[in-house]
């Protein structure tokens, strides 16, 4: 294994006419919380959903764990997604289930019949403080406790990265530091990495290490961020 | 009432519900796949396919387009085949069921629309098979959805059902029909819409309470 986790070649993604994503490659390192800010439309969130293969390129390469993912059908490519967990910024609860089996979710999705699954979601939920709201149905949360349930919901079932797609600009201020001081304790906890996108540069500030710029679909700068938070 | 008594309006009624039920459930039983496939199958849906999902479109705007009597008359060997007869109330549940399914379908098909695409995003993103986006994602989310279909659906039945007295099809209609109409018994004709109208409203009303029950949104 080598220290970058993920390493993207050269990637480009076309839809009909319009290029959104233009020759980009950089790399992951492990462990490290990497942000990606642009303004609404530079591709933030294309490319994004392209390290997880929600949209496949059209061309390049994503090397996930020494493994280009682009070439990969669906059934390996499940196997993979299992390993990378995303949040997003509206969430995404099923609005059906409770707080509880919202976390439960990726375990049922996942088949994991090697742990104890009730027990895992109930420790995730410990973890993000929200074991007070086990039994809630998400309606009832607010926006920050949401994204809280959606981090442990994200990160159930152990993955290497987890993906953040402007976690926290649907959330006010203090709901915001909630959200980017609880990834920061979860990355620092099980030395897990963070792709963060965003349009706020104070989320950059917060909590990356490193950022890398986008615009009209191309990365013009990376580089360190020197924390403030 | 005269050449009428109660315990015949009260034959009636009961045969009026059990026919419209068990013509709904067999309707929702072949509809809801039907309305799955006509989700997945679209443009970006989970399983594109626009080959089916033109050919099951076809299907179910043919087949909705007939008046109910003419395809209940036209589907009368079909019916003869399942139940042996194709007159009175039982044989009625196959035009039904014909008929109600493709109705049914886009009611369906509408519920299932309405679920937020970020959630089917998501749930790729854990790596979900398609399988388990249908039945651990779709239908669960959207089943206060599709129980409120059956508020439109059960009640077009029960006057489908009301509307083939005029063929024989037995239950209140045929009351209604028979005496009140043929027989110039107003009070008969008006007890029968009374009652269809009641049905009407419990059906609607124990729809509406299943959804308050079930939806958590």
């Amino acid at each position: 294994m080598n220290d970058n986790i993920i390493t993207v070649e050269n990637l480009t993604k076309d839809f009909r006419d319009t290029r959104v994503l233009d020759n980009i490659s950089f790399e992951i390192k492990r462990g490290e919380i990497f942000g990606i800010i642009g303004p609404s439309g530079a591709g933030k969130s294309t490319l994004i959903r392209c390290l997880n293969m929600l949209e496949r390129p059209t061309s390049g390469k994503i090397v996930f764990n020494d493994v280009d993912i682009v070439p990969l059908r669906e059934r390996h490519l499940a196997k993979i997604r299992q390993q990378i967990g995303m949040i997003f910024q509206s969430f995404n609860l099923l609005a059906q289930r409770n707080v509880l089996r919202n976390v439960h979710f990726p375990l049922e999705v996942a088949r994991n019949k090697t742990l104890e699954t009730k027990t895992r979601a109930l420790e995730l939920l410990n973890l993000v403080g929200l074991s007070d709201k086990v039994r809630e149905y998400p309606r009832t949360l607010s926006g920050g406790q949401k994204q809280r349930v959606a981090i442990a919901r994200a990160v159930v079932n152990n993955p290497a990265v987890l993906l953040c797609d402007e976690p926290t600009s649907a959330l006010d201020e203090k709901c915001t530091d909630e959200v980017l001081n609880l990834l920061r304790d979860i990355n620092e906890k099980f030395n897990l990495t963070i792709i963060i996108i965003t349009h706020e540069m104070s989320v950059i500030e917060k909590i990356c290490n490193r950022v890398a710029t986008i615009e009209n679909g191309k990365i013009i700068e990376i580089r360190g961020v020197k924390q403030n938070g | 009432m005269d050449n009428v008594d109660t315990s015949q309006i009260i034959a009636a009624t009961l045969d009026t519900l059990r026919v419209t039920l068990i013509a709904s459930a067999f309707a929702y039983l072949i509809a809801i796949p039907l309305g799955i496939a006509l989700v997945v199958t679209r443009r970006g849906g989970i399983y594109q396919n626009r080959f089916i999902n033109i050919l099951l479109g076809t299907y179910v705007n043919i087949t909705r387009s007939i008046p109910f009597l003419l395809l209940a008359i036209f589907v009368i060997p079909v019916t003869r085949f399942f139940i042996g007869t194709a007159l009175g109330s039982t044989a009625m549940i196959v035009p039904l069921v014909i008929a109600a399914v493709p109705f049914i379908a886009r009611l369906v098909e509408n519920a299932l629309l309405q679920l937020d695409k970020g959630l089917i995003e998501a749930a790729k993103s854990m790596g979900a098979s398609r399988l388990k986006i249908i039945y651990k994602l779709y239908l669960p989310e959207c089943l206060p959805a599709i129980i409120l279909t059956a508020g439109v659906s059960v009640v077009s039945i029960l006057s489908f059902f009301a509307m083939a007295g005029i063929l024989g099809g037995g239950g209140l209609g045929q009351l209604a029909i028979d005496f009140g109409w043929a027989r110039f018994n107003n009070a008969v004709l008006f007890l029968c819409i009374a009652i269809l109208v009641i049905l009407t409203q419990l059906i609607q009303g124990t729809v509406f309470l299943l959804n308050k029950l079930l939806d958590r949104r």
